[in-house]
């Protein structure tokens, strides 16, 4: 299926979490390609990108983070006004709900990629496939982000 | 109440068990005076009595016995070992010890008489549950600092019985006594029975093939479901039986053959039943910390111990003939007890709660703050790894569960706070469930 790999981490609400999360995966040389975080007053969770997510996993439970991996829908669209409309408006006629989304660019594709989290990641994927709308697989991911 | 006695109805001592109400409050008070005559020589009460203007000479009912300090166990360890010692040592005869939190154990002591005293009040519980001098019991008690294997041991043997002191642990080595020595009578922790009642049923033994028919259990808090399931194992019958050793030991109270609560042995023991807040009393029926002076010990005579065991008290008659107050079972520790917006919380509530919740450890800090006149609840939460989830309303819908059944248990509603695994403190003993942040005098 035509989905990308999405980590996501337990914050606790104190300080130096988030920087030592940051820390494991530096000293083990993992990038994040794009990362978002949610919070409320009583914790927070990191979700992140990153290409090699099977090692960023083992690094960080090894460290005892809390971590979770699960597929998300990324979708490609010209980086330019009413890119993300566009997919918006798909999803609105299915009535498909987004939990959250987040983004990031290729500089050289001139391209953004959104990163869709959707309460049926089936059905959003079929929808969208339908539309004709390029999602990208794990696979692609790593291609495109060797040619940045 | 049990309309029904489950066995034969018997009484080691029925002169002492069975006095008048009006005998026994006189006996009390010859027994008090002459107890505060004795400790007035320990200098922890000296000081006390001094500094309070208390005067023995002015301690002449029962009921003067709240006129009288309490004792803590705070107050032993201040007196460490042996400070409330109220004989001369060449007279003492035995030393055991409690267990305590901060790792060395508190002492206490015993005369010839003391132990005379001690081995009575445990044959009396044990008589009032099923004990006659032709049988033979098994004590998997441990032997040693802790009062539960000597204490029953001597009330044994002054019933007249045969012992098997087998000690505790080595399960197949029990069962093997059992088997070979055909004891009638097993006396251990609840928690040990369990574990021997279905070592028992894994062997097979559980046919006919043992004699055991009466069970004494002590040292613990255990509950009615835990009896149900002994015995539902097991054709023996299980009597509860209450002591601490700053009080004695083993032999406070314990069961008759109407499982109506424990009969409290008030010739030897003044009890008082208090809200731990207020130190009153508390109405019969109604919990409280029970408080206990010892009338007759020699040689480590404490006043109003303050046990923090949480417990009723009932007066009504007893069918037994026992003109003794009885206790219920100990519910719960008032020292962990909190009191939030006037509700009495305890850990274990809390405990409770969260083992109905799929996905979080037992592992939990409750804390209590006051931010302005209203008293505020959290309870932090160690998630475990497979309840995490990148959706915040999975989340959110784990913390409205806690908090759900943390206030169908509790009546409280609490902030509940989600940590990180293994993040909250890890205790090798007694463990810190509590901070309390009021500043509550």
């Amino acid at each position: 299926m035509a989905t990308i790999k999405q980590l996501s981490l337990f914050l606790e609400n104190k300080p130096g979490h988030l920087k030592a999360i940051c820390g494991v995966l530096q000293e083990a040389e993992i990038n994040i390609v794009t990362l978002s975080i949610a919070d409320t007053e009583q914790f927070g969770i990191l979700r992140m990108i990153i290409p090699d997510w099977e090692q960023a996993r083992r690094v960080l439970e090894d460290k005892g983070f809390v971590v979770h991996a699960n597929d998300v829908v990324a979708v490609e669209v010209d980086d330019k006004p009413g890119g993300m409309a566009q997919i918006l408006n798909l999803l609105d006629q299915d009535q498909l709900n987004v939990e959250y989304a987040y983004a990031f660019t290729f500089r050289r594709r001139n391209s953004a990629v959104l990163i869709f989290r959707f309460n049926d990641t089936d059905e959003a994927v079929r929808t969208l496939t339908a539309a004709g709308r390029p999602l990208l697989a794990q696979a692609d991911l790593l291609q495109a982000l060797e040619r940045e | 109440m049990n309309a029904e006695p489950v066995t034969e109805n018997r009484l080691f001592n029925p002169e002492a068990e069975t006095l008048a109400p009006d005998a026994l409050r006189a006996l009390q008070a010859e027994r008090l005076r002459a107890v505060v005559a004795r400790v007035a020589q320990v200098p922890f009460y000296r000081e006390i009595f001094a500094r309070e203007k208390i005067d023995p000479a002015d301690i002449r009912t029962s009921d003067d016995v709240r006129r009288l300090p309490f004792t803590t166990k705070a107050d032993l360890r201040e007196n460490y070992p042996l400070g409330f010692l109220a004989v001369p040592r060449d007279r003492v005869v035995r030393y055991h010890g409690s267990s305590g939190t901060t790792g060395k154990p508190t002492f206490v002591a015993y005369t010839r008489n003391d132990v005379q005293v001690w081995s009575e009040l445990c044959a009396r519980f044990l008589v009032a549950g099923g004990l006659q001098p032709h049988h033979t019991c098994q004590i998997a008690f441990g032997y040693g600092l802790f009062t539960g294997g000597f204490g029953l041991h001597y009330g044994i043997e002054r019933v007249g019985a045969a012992i098997i002191p087998a000690a505790g642990g080595q399960t197949q080595r029990q069962l093997m006594l059992m088997q070979d020595l055909k004891p009638e009578v097993l006396i251990c922790t609840p928690s040990y029975a369990l574990h021997l009642a279905e070592a028992i049923r894994e062997a097979g033994l559980n046919d006919g093939r043992l004699a055991l028919r009466y069970a004494h259990f002590g040292g613990e808090p255990w509950t009615e479901d835990m009896r149900a399931a002994i015995e539902k194992d097991l054709p023996i019958l299980c009597f509860n039986n209450y002591g601490l050793s700053e009080v004695i030991g083993p032999g406070v109270s314990g069961e008759c053959a109407w499982r109506n609560g424990m009969h409290i042995q008030e010739d030897h023991f003044i009890v008082e039943c208090l809200d731990p807040a207020t130190l009153e009393p508390v109405a019969d029926g109604e919990p409280g910390e029970l408080v206990f002076t010892a009338l007759t010990k020699e040689a480590f005579p404490l006043l109003r111990y303050r046990t923090r065991d949480m417990a009723r008290l009932y007066r009504e008659p007893c069918p037994c003939g026992r003109t003794t107050v009885r206790m219920s079972r100990v519910t719960g520790r008032s020292d962990d007890m909190l009191v939030i917006r006037g509700v009495n919380v305890y850990p274990s509530q809390i405990e409770e709660a969260l083992l109905r919740v799929d996905g979080v450890a037992p592992h939990y800090l409750i804390e209590v703050s006051r931010p302005g006149a209203l008293d505020r609840v959290s309870v932090s939460v160690e998630m475990r790894p497979e309840t995490f989830s990148d959706r915040m309303i999975g989340m959110q819908q784990l913390r409205q569960r806690i908090a759900h059944e943390i206030h169908a248990i509790t009546g409280l509603h609490a902030e509940v706070n989600l940590v990180g695994p293994k993040t909250l403190e890890r205790f090798a003993g007694k463990a810190v469930r509590v901070k309390d942040h009021r500043a509550l005098s």
